[in-house]
């Protein structure tokens, strides 16, 4: 019993540390925050906890939403349309272990115009000379960006260059919670503050005056599933979707957590026996 | 050192004993090892360490396979591995939760070392040998963060490059040359990325030099006296290995539950933002393990005094074993500095908060007393206390003190009176 305590001592002092530093990395990033008058609720989100996983329907509007909404300003480049039909994607089909056979997918690039390169005469420019000779997008191509360069980017959102979203909610503090409270966090600036020429008050956003305008109202997409689109529900899809294009692999991680916890666990315990059983006869 | 046991048992184990006794040297250092019986969990970090190393390397090398070291395709390569790389993003992750439980591993032994006494004589140079080794590991640690080339990677090269330039005369040419450039650019991602492959295989070299003069006096251990006799040791396998192993994967539970279940929380969510030069973050804060040295580096108001202060809150551990004048090793028997040690570990701990924050108000003050009190531990308390303190008496012998614990445990735990010898009367293996 005496060494059980102690490994009760060592595993409390690793876990202050451990707290410690978790205390120290999670306030170094800490800013001041503003109270936001209407607090944005939060959702239960599938994918959090030891379990979690991704609402595969909820995935497939958030990329609409994406698609309809987001993209009209952002990018997301460390995405192709391919990685759209692998497993724990919104597409997958196991009839298709390959996403660059899937029809969903195919169907999805070639929605999008890229440049087609050289034609067999090195010429990239198109026949009419005003711009480069364009295929139909392939499942292989990296999500399009709505502009040529962040030049581009900026001065057509005066000024403020819209972030590309492929690891967004990792790249926030407070992650797919803050993205899902800002997006429907918007409202009046308190009384007696001064309104900003093309900012837009949110209590969210550090600093609370952000460059994007509020996008999501009720109804501001159609789905094609035919759930009904409010609000919430739209930001819900596609704080999903941001999160499973962040962390495509999330599912098969905590699946993997989870048996190798079990396994741990056991091996733990049986080493912990045949510990004891070693030391039995020796006065320690 | 101990007389060799081993014994040959093939005829090709005895051909290669005669020519290269590598499996006589494995025989007496991990086999037949005598190791003091009273070792607690806080002795089992070696052993954490060494899987720390091994696990960052292999990681790592697999890692170097598929990631791109040029400021254009670095954040993009990373996020290859995590997105296409088969199991890509168990790898990384493993590699970069295994750098911060490198570090909780390398702190605990350290403080483990600093209470039981472990780096007095005769092991000064294991001691010194250790700091050659953490220094090398923050080496590490600080050019391996800045390789995905993320927001905090080139902010973070950009103050610790900086720092070197407030040495005065070879300062600056020690920045040129740790840019490569002008500023923190491309040539210094490429240098970076070589140095951070060579510095593990130098930290695996004085590791085994660190084991080497371990085993020239062999363990410390919690009572901090000399090893007397056969009776107060056991070999060290199986003893210690399954010990060992039994903290190892104790460690490694914590390790999966970082790695599977929560592996961003170490990190900064600036670094999944691409380097960009023109925008610097709000907070440029290193990683959790470096934040007490931050802390020292701004709690002085002078840039050069401040960068001189982080280094010597490092190479004071160099000299630790001269300035402690105490000749008893364990704390255990040393009620004052005991006393001391604790608000030496609090004060550690409240400098790494106060790293975290920004400088100024509470956490600047507290990052102040904490640097006074970290440099008065040394150079002030260590070496009076050594004088003045009078330390309770220390047991004769590792065997002695393990029966009589024993004993007041049986009377302890059974409300019974037990006399001593009934305890040592219980059979014990012939060791």
């Amino acid at each position: 019993m005496k060494s059980m305590k102690r490994i009760v001592i060592a595993a409390a002092g690793v876990l202050a540390l451990s707290g410690a530093a978790l205390s120290g990395a999670a306030l170094a990033a800490g800013g001041k925050k503003i109270e936001p008058q209407n607090p944005v609720p939060l959702p239960a989100f599938t994918f959090n906890g030891t379990f979690g996983h991704f609402d595969e329907a909820s995935l497939q509007r958030g990329f609409q939403v994406y698609k309809e909404v987001c993209a009209s300003c952002h990018g997301m480049n460390l995405l192709a349309y391919r990685h759209l039909g692998q497993e724990g994607g919104p597409f997958y089909n196991p009839d298709f272990p390959s996403p660059t056979d899937n029809p969903v997918v195919k169907a999805i690039a070639a929605d999008y115009e890229v440049p087609a390169g050289p034609d067999e005469f090195g010429n990239i420019f198109s026949d009419d000379g005003l711009g480069f000779r364009m295929r139909p997008g392939l499942p292989t191509d990296q999500f399009k960006n709505p502009y040529q360069n962040d030049v581009e980017a900026s001065v057509a959102n005066n000024g403020a260059l819209p972030p590309d979203l492929s690891v967004i909610t990792k790249a926030r503090k407070g992650g797919p919670e803050y993205i899902y409270q800002l997006l429907l966090g918007y409202e009046e600036p308190p009384e007696g503050t001064e309104l900003k020429d093309a900012l837009y008050y949110n209590p969210y956003f550090a600093g609370g005056w952000i460059a994007m305008p509020q996008f999501i109202y009720d109804d501001s997409v159609e789905y094609a599933d035919g759930t009904v689109a409010t609000a919430q529900q739209i930001t819900y899809d596609v704080t999903n979707f941001l999160h499973w294009a962040a962390e495509p692999h999330l599912e098969q991680r905590k699946r993997r957590g989870v048996i190798t916890m079990a396994y741990l666990l056991i091996f733990s315990g049986l080493l912990y026996l045949t510990y004891k059983k070693v030391w039995a006869d020796v006065d320690h | 050192m101990h007389e060799s046991t081993y014994k040959p048992a093939s005829g090709f184990t005895k051909w290669l004993d005669q020519r290269m006794p590598i499996l006589r040297l494995a025989h007496d250092s991990f086999v037949d090892f005598p190791t003091p019986k009273n070792l607690n969990y806080w002795y089992t970090f070696g052993g954490i360490l060494s899987l720390c190393l091994v696990i960052q390397i292999v990681t790592g090398i697999i890692l170097a396979m598929h990631y791109v070291p040029h400021a254009d395709y670095a954040f993009r390569s990373v996020e290859h591995i995590m997105r296409d790389v088969n199991h890509g993003w168990l790898i990384r992750y493993v590699h970069a939760n295994g750098a911060s439980m490198f570090f909780l591993a390398v702190y605990l032994h350290m403080f483990r070392g600093l209470y039981y006494g472990s780096y007095k004589a005769p092991r000064e140079v294991l001691w010194m040998l250790g700091v050659v080794i953490y220094l090398l590991m923050m080496a590490a640690a600080f050019l391996g963060y800045v390789l995905p080339w993320g927001q905090m990677s080139y902010w973070g090269a950009m103050v610790i490059t900086n720092l070197f330039a407030a040495i005065p005369f070879v300062g600056e040419p020690i920045q040129a040359l740790l840019w490569g450039s002008f500023t923190v650019d491309n040539p210094t991602l490429n240098r970076f990325f070589s140095l951070h492959y060579l510095v593990p295989f130098m930290i695996a070299g004085v590791v085994i030099l660190h084991i080497w003069a371990l085993h020239v006096p062999g363990n410390n251990n919690p009572l901090g006296i000399d090893v007397k006799s056969k009776a107060d040791t056991v070999p060290f396998h199986p003893y210690y290995t399954v010990k060992d192993g039994f903290a190892i994967i104790v460690f490694v539970i914590l390790f999966a539950y970082f790695v599977f279940f929560n592996p961003n929380i170490l990190g900064h969510s600036d670094n999944y933002i691409p380097a960009n030069p023109l925008a610097t973050p709000a907070h440029i804060v290193p990683e959790w393990y470096l934040l007490p040295f931050y802390a020292i580096l701004r709690a002085v108001p002078d840039k050069l005094m401040g960068v001189v202060l982080m280094f010597a809150s490092i190479l004071i551990l160099f000299v630790l074993p001269w300035l402690d004048t105490s000749k008893v090793r364990s704390l255990k028997f040393r009620p004052i500095a005991k006393q001391f040690f604790f608000l030496f570990v609090i004060a550690c701990l409240v400098l790494g908060w106060a790293g975290g924050q920004e400088a100024e108000g509470l956490p600047l003050i507290l990052a102040r007393l904490g640097t006074v009190y970290y440099f008065a531990y040394f150079l002030v308390i260590l070496p009076l206390l050594g004088i003045i303190e009078t330390p309770k008496p220390v047991p004769d012998s590792i065997h002695k003190a393990v029966l009589k614990r024993t004993a007041e445990a049986a009377i302890g735990g059974s409300g019974v009176a037990v006399p001593a010898g009934a305890a040592a009367q219980k059979p014990e293996r012939q060791i």
